[in-house]
């Protein structure tokens, strides 16, 4: 029950928020608390677990929820949590604290609304990371999406002459809208095919694992699959969403895009369409690694042209989600474990920087960085957190990022040693696009001499506890590879990659 | 009590970590005193930790041993921990980096005075002194890449410390930039040994490659290739050199600590450490050698001229580490660390006497601009003349010499008369330029009011420091000469002994023809070498040095402005827009169809006629 309870709590909360709104500041309160609730619920959960039990090779639920919902057409209310979604839904825990404290004063209209779409989507979310019914995981899939469209057009920004929130809101919704439509028809033929040779009618992810499909089935299965995830990753060229929808949306919805709403697409990968399709996953990796590949440079190379803050940071997210999509491909353990520790620090740090770019906004009214310059010595220790977390962006060893990327720079190479001597010139970029931040905003000439506000207690904590964290699992990391371990080397296993090894060989033994 | 002792070896890192944290958090309460405590003392108590360690393992009460402090990932068979090699080579390395790192942090306070932002100055100076000792202690090589990454970035930091300037944002991000061209090159190296051998255990590793491959093993090659590539860019040899003298910019403390004593050295520490694999790449390592001749000319005849005290300091840095290079290319790995010590010495002595210069001078540093200053700042005048002879390599006084000779002679003893030639030639340049520096400086008239007006430094934390330095620069600094039989395999000359007299005449010779002959050209010279500076080739010359043989001019023409280019035209993101164009499409097609929809019955009428035609012509056809 108390994976009903982890979906229940922010949908439950949320609407509390909405009641709540007659009350002055109470939606903020409410909302506080129950993000506070997911999170240590998640926390209890990992402590009472012990993952390096797991059973290797079967699937093992730490824990399982199994009630009917449809019994006709064979769909089931199925939760179930392993080492992989406890994770996520910790990091969706701790950034949704985040999200909450970051609109403290930037949200002013509308709170207890702003507050129950805030709290449905990471509800939705914590659903997505549950679900092991493909079609409850399609329902929760489409239910994020909403709340987040309100998010964006409703409480977002819009430049006069500009793109709007609107537009921004509507692009981010036909992207995954469509995209989803992909993934049903992908299910629902995967579930046909299933029947056709079971006689079975299901949507149960256990027992879809065992259909066998054609070769060609199975790859064009894969790829409605792929393309609802890559959307969401998201892959270039599939991207065009994510800068519009960052820019324009308030803090908070950027936090929830950049820290968890982009790891919902890794997940999916991880979890349906690797374990789902294993063998045309191994004929599509190479493909998958390249688009990594291209993403990483892409994403870099236009992150260093943005003049907007918020695009900028969008951009290195598709820049560091190829470091991602290729640890996904690789079929080794250890960066199959690296794309996880990655998708935990991108989270952490993109969110930090996110969170500070809306308090630059709060105290200079712009986005544009041509417009900043010289901030160093008068925003008090802001700046001082900016640094941290475009270092942990650049993988500056001692960032969990660093551990993520290296660990799959480390597993991809025996499999794909030019990929990963490609991806690794992505790390130069990073640098200067890094850099170029910093330059921008904080240093050179200043502007003008009169100090700004500083952090106030709120903001200083939470700057603080995200860049901890960073460093934390930087130096420590362990806690998040004992946990996953079991469920990657079962990933890992499913996807034996033949294919891959023999294309790119450089010379190993 | 002899693990007593080595259990302290973290406490060499964590001070200084300590240190940074405090700065890091005190948001300014400290005040400068404070600030200046905190980053000195923590950098001098790692100095008295690694005496502490260093006295047990001269006395052989704590020998060569690896302590791991924790595992810091394990996934499978990749473990990396945090472990700490101490053997005479970190150790080595760990006194210079502690004790220069700590006279230099002394020196800073009295240089730093009254400058805004000195917690931050200390909090980014123990950081790095935390990242360089970790880089040298680290027993595996991921632990060396935190380091070494820890070190470029407070590089970074320090070289943009005046941070208003935009021109020196750019140098510091150039810096960075550039080294972490090298860095991936390095990272690359990593991947590939680890893929081969299963462990990132720097021992272990090498143990393992001297197994499974032998010399010459084209994979071998690749790996010391990959690695040499990280060791060019931090120790700013051809072809990633550019980045050194811009790095000027930032305090020169942190000229004399990162840029001259400890970090560049970095490269020639690697090369070092991973000797094993070099030596089974034989053309590699030759390699090394070349790079290291090149550069130490390039550099000298850049350093000749500049106009910028601190610009000649770093073209000679980068031509006295060329030497470190060419020692471990003809496999002298000692003679190439033994450089490294005293050159850790005399360079930090000249960039500290060149920052009591400055401060006196009011912030002038150009030569042309100074002049006559050995009577008013006596002490600086005395630091440049030990830490220039040194740098010349005077003749059995300095410890320069020693450590240079040994290096010219091991070049002959591996019948490497290439190597031999371009390091003589270079000890002639050596000579000229440090002439013409401290001639520049501190003979003739002044030629300025700050020149006129300097006013010495006064107090320990000025002269303390310059004093201890300048006794290291001496021969006594030679004697501290340390024992690394233990660490690298022999050298060519070890055995060998004829014509080391003869080298070391010659040597002896060049230096002092070098050093008689830049005297007597600017002592005596300057108006003529003006005039032929200004005028036809030597004009031509002038100009072509002054830019360090254009290197800057051709990475921004073939690198960096089509980078910058290529940046600008994707700005617009193309492939969004590409995915828009079915938005478009939609929008087309919408306004197309609403045209027809236009209630006019005529139009109907007209389009059900033409419907019907088209539909029987069709049928009709069929």
């Amino acid at each position: 029950m108390i994976l009903a309870g982890l979906i229940l709590i922010p949908f439950l909360g949320g609407l509390l928020c909405w009641q709540g709104d007659r009350w002055g500041e109470a939606p903020r309160w409410i909302a506080l608390a129950t993000m506070v609730a997911v999170l240590v619920t998640a926390l209890a959960l990992w402590a009472g677990a012990d993952f390096r039990l797991a059973d290797p090779g079967a699937a093992a639920w730490l824990r399982e929820l199994r009630l009917p919902w449809i019994p006709r057409f064979g769909i089931e209310l199925h939760l179930a949590l392993d080492g992989l979604s406890l994770v996520l839904i910790a990091l969706t825990g701790f950034l949704g604290i985040l999200a909450v404290l970051c609109s403290w004063k930037e949200v002013q209209e509308g709170i207890g609304f702003f507050h129950l779409n805030l709290l449905f989507v990471l509800g939705g979310v914590v659903g997505v990371f549950l679900a092991v019914d493909l079609f409850l995981f399609f329902v929760f899939w489409e239910m994020m999406l909403v709340p987040m469209y309100f998010l964006i057009a409703l409480w977002g920004h819009s430049e006069p002459g500009g793109k709007t929130s609107t537009y921004a809101a509507v692009k981010f919704f036909i992207y995954t809208q469509a995209s989803g439509l992909l993934m049903l028809a992908a299910i629902l033929a995967l579930v046909f095919a299933h029947q056709a040779e079971t006689g079975e009618l299901t949507f149960s992810y256990e027992a879809l694992l065992a259909t066998t499909l054609s070769n060609e089935l199975a790859l064009l299965l894969m790829l409605g699959f792929f393309i609802a995830f890559a959307v969401k990753l998201p892959v270039v060229p599939l991207h065009g969403w994510l800068p519009d929808a960052h820019a324009q949306a308030p803090t908070a919805g950027s936090v929830d895009l950049a820290g968890i709403l982009l790891k919902t697409g890794a997940y999916g990968l991880l979890r349906f369409a690797l374990p789902l399709f294993p063998e045309a996953s191994a004929q599509f990796a190479p493909v998958a690694m390249g688009l990594g590949v291209f993403g990483i440079f892409y994403g870099a190379l236009l992150a260093c042209g943005q003049k907007d803050i918020k695009r900028l940071i969008a951009y290195t997210s598709i820049s560091h989600m190829g470091f991602v999509l290729i640890g996904i491909y690789s079929g080794s353990t250890l960066a199959l474990q690296g794309a996880l520790v990655l998708m935990v620090a991108h989270g952490l740090s993109a969110a930090g920087l996110f969170v500070l770019s809306g308090q630059l906004y709060e105290r200079l009214h712009t986005r544009d960085m041509t417009r900043m310059g010289g901030l160093w010595g008068r925003l008090g220790s802001l700046p001082g957190f900016s640094l941290g977390f475009a270092v942990a962006a650049v993988g500056m060893p001692g960032t969990a990022n660093f551990v993520g990327e290296f660990m799959v720079l480390f597993g991809t190479f025996p499999a794909a040693p030019w990929i990963v001597v490609l991806a690794s010139g992505g790390l130069i970029l990073s640098a200067v696009y890094a850099l170029t931040l910093m330059q921008k905003v904080y240093f050179g000439p200043a502007q003008k001499s009169s100090p700004l506000p500083g952090l106030d207690v709120r903001e200083y904590s939470m700057m603080l506890g995200t860049f901890a964290l960073v460093l934390l699992f930087g130096l420590y990391p362990q806690p998040l590879l004992d946990t996953t371990g079991a469920v990657m080397s079962n990933v890992q296993r499913l996807f034996e990659v033949p294919a891959v090894s023999s294309t790119f060989n450089l010379g190993g033994k | 009590m002899m693990e007593m002792t080595v259990s302290l070896l973290p406490l060499t890192f964590l001070l200084p970590l300590a240190g940074t944290l405090l700065l890091a958090f005190s948001a300014g309460r400290l005040g400068e005193r404070g600030a200046v405590w905190i980053g000195t003392g923590s950098v001098g108590l790692a100095a008295l930790v690694t005496a502490l360690v260093g006295a047990d393992f001269a006395l052989g009460n704590a020998g060569p041993q690896t302590l791991t402090l924790y595992t810091w990932i394990a996934v499978g068979e990749f473990a990396p921990s945090i472990g700490l090699r101490l053997d005479a080579l970190s150790l080595t390395m760990l006194s210079v980096i502690t004790g220069v790192g700590f006279l230099i942090h002394w020196f800073a306070g009295w240089y730093m005075r009254g400058e805004e932002g000195i917690t931050r100055f200390y909090a980014y100076m123990n950081l790095f002194v935390f990242s360089m000792i970790l880089l040298v202690l680290g027993d595996n090589l991921l632990l060396l890449f935190l380091g070494w990454e820890g070190v470029g970035l407070c590089s970074y930091l320090l070289i943009g410390y005046y941070y208003q300037n935009a021109a020196n944002g750019a140098a510091a991000m150039k810096a960075f930039i550039v080294t972490r061209i090298g860095d991936v090159f390095l990272a690359v190296g990593l991947f590939l040994l680890f893929t081969q051998f299963g462990t990132l255990d720097i021992a272990e590793l090498v143990t393992r490659a001297t197994q499974a491959w032998s010399a010459g093993e084209p994979l071998a090659q690749l790996a010391a290739l990959l690695i040499l590539g990280g060791a060019l860019g931090k120790s700013a040899q051809l072809p990633l050199h550019t980045w050194l003298a811009d790095a000027m910019a930032g305090p020169t403390p942190v000229s004399a600590l990162i840029h001259a004593a400890t970090m560049v050295t970095a490269g020639v520490y690697l090369i070092a450490r991973m000797h094993g694999i070099f030596e089974l790449a034989p053309a590699v390592l030759y390699l090394v050698g070349m790079i290291g001749a090149v550069t130490l000319l390039m550099a000298g005849f850049a350093a000749l001229a500049q106009t910028d005290i601190k610009r000649v300091l770093a073209y000679s840095t980068m031509s006295q580490i060329g030497y470190m290079f060419l020692a471990l290319g003809v496999g002298a790995y000692s003679a190439g660390v033994f450089h490294l010590v005293t050159h850790a010495f005399f360079k930090a002595l000249l960039f500290l006497a060149a920052g009591a210069v400055i401060v006196c001078c009011r912030h002038e540093q150009d030569i042309r601009r100074l002049g006559g200053l050995r009577r008013r700042l006596p002490l600086a005048y005395l630091s440049f003349v030990v830490g220039g002879a040194a740098l010349a390599a005077l003749p059995l006084v300095t410890a320069g010499f020693y450590s240079k000779d040994e290096i010219l002679w091991q070049a002959l003893a591996a019948e490497q008369q290439g190597l031999l030639i371009a390091g003589l030639l270079g000890s002639l340049l050596t000579g000229l330029y440090t002439l013409r520096l401290i001639v520049g400086i501190f003979h003739g008239e002044p030629k300025s009011k700050a020149a006129e007006n300097a006013q010495p430094g006064r107090g320990p934390q000025h002269s303390v420091p310059l004093l201890v330095l300048a006794v290291l620069s001496t021969l006594l600094g030679a004697w501290l000469r340390p024992d690394l039989s233990a660490v690298f395999p022999a050298a060519p000359g070890a055995d060998a002994h004829a014509g080391h007299t003869a080298v070391q005449l010659i040597a002896s010779a060049t230096a002092i023809i070098g050093i008689l002959l830049g005297a007597w050209l600017f002592l005596t010279q300057g108006p003529k070498l003006a005039r032929l500076a200004a005028e036809g080739a030597g004009a031509f010359f002038w100009r072509w040095w002054h830019r360090a043989f254009g290197f800057d001019g051709l990475y921004d023409r073939v690198l960096v402005r089509p980078f910058l280019g290529l940046v600008q035209s994707l700005r617009r993101d193309w492939l969004d827009a590409f995915c828009g164009l079915a938005g478009q499409l939609a929008l087309v097609l919408h306004a197309g169809l609403s045209r027809s929809q236009n209630g006019q019955l005529r139009h109907y009428a007209i389009a059900t006629v033409v419907g019907a035609t088209l539909m029987v012509v069709i049928l009709a056809r069929a």
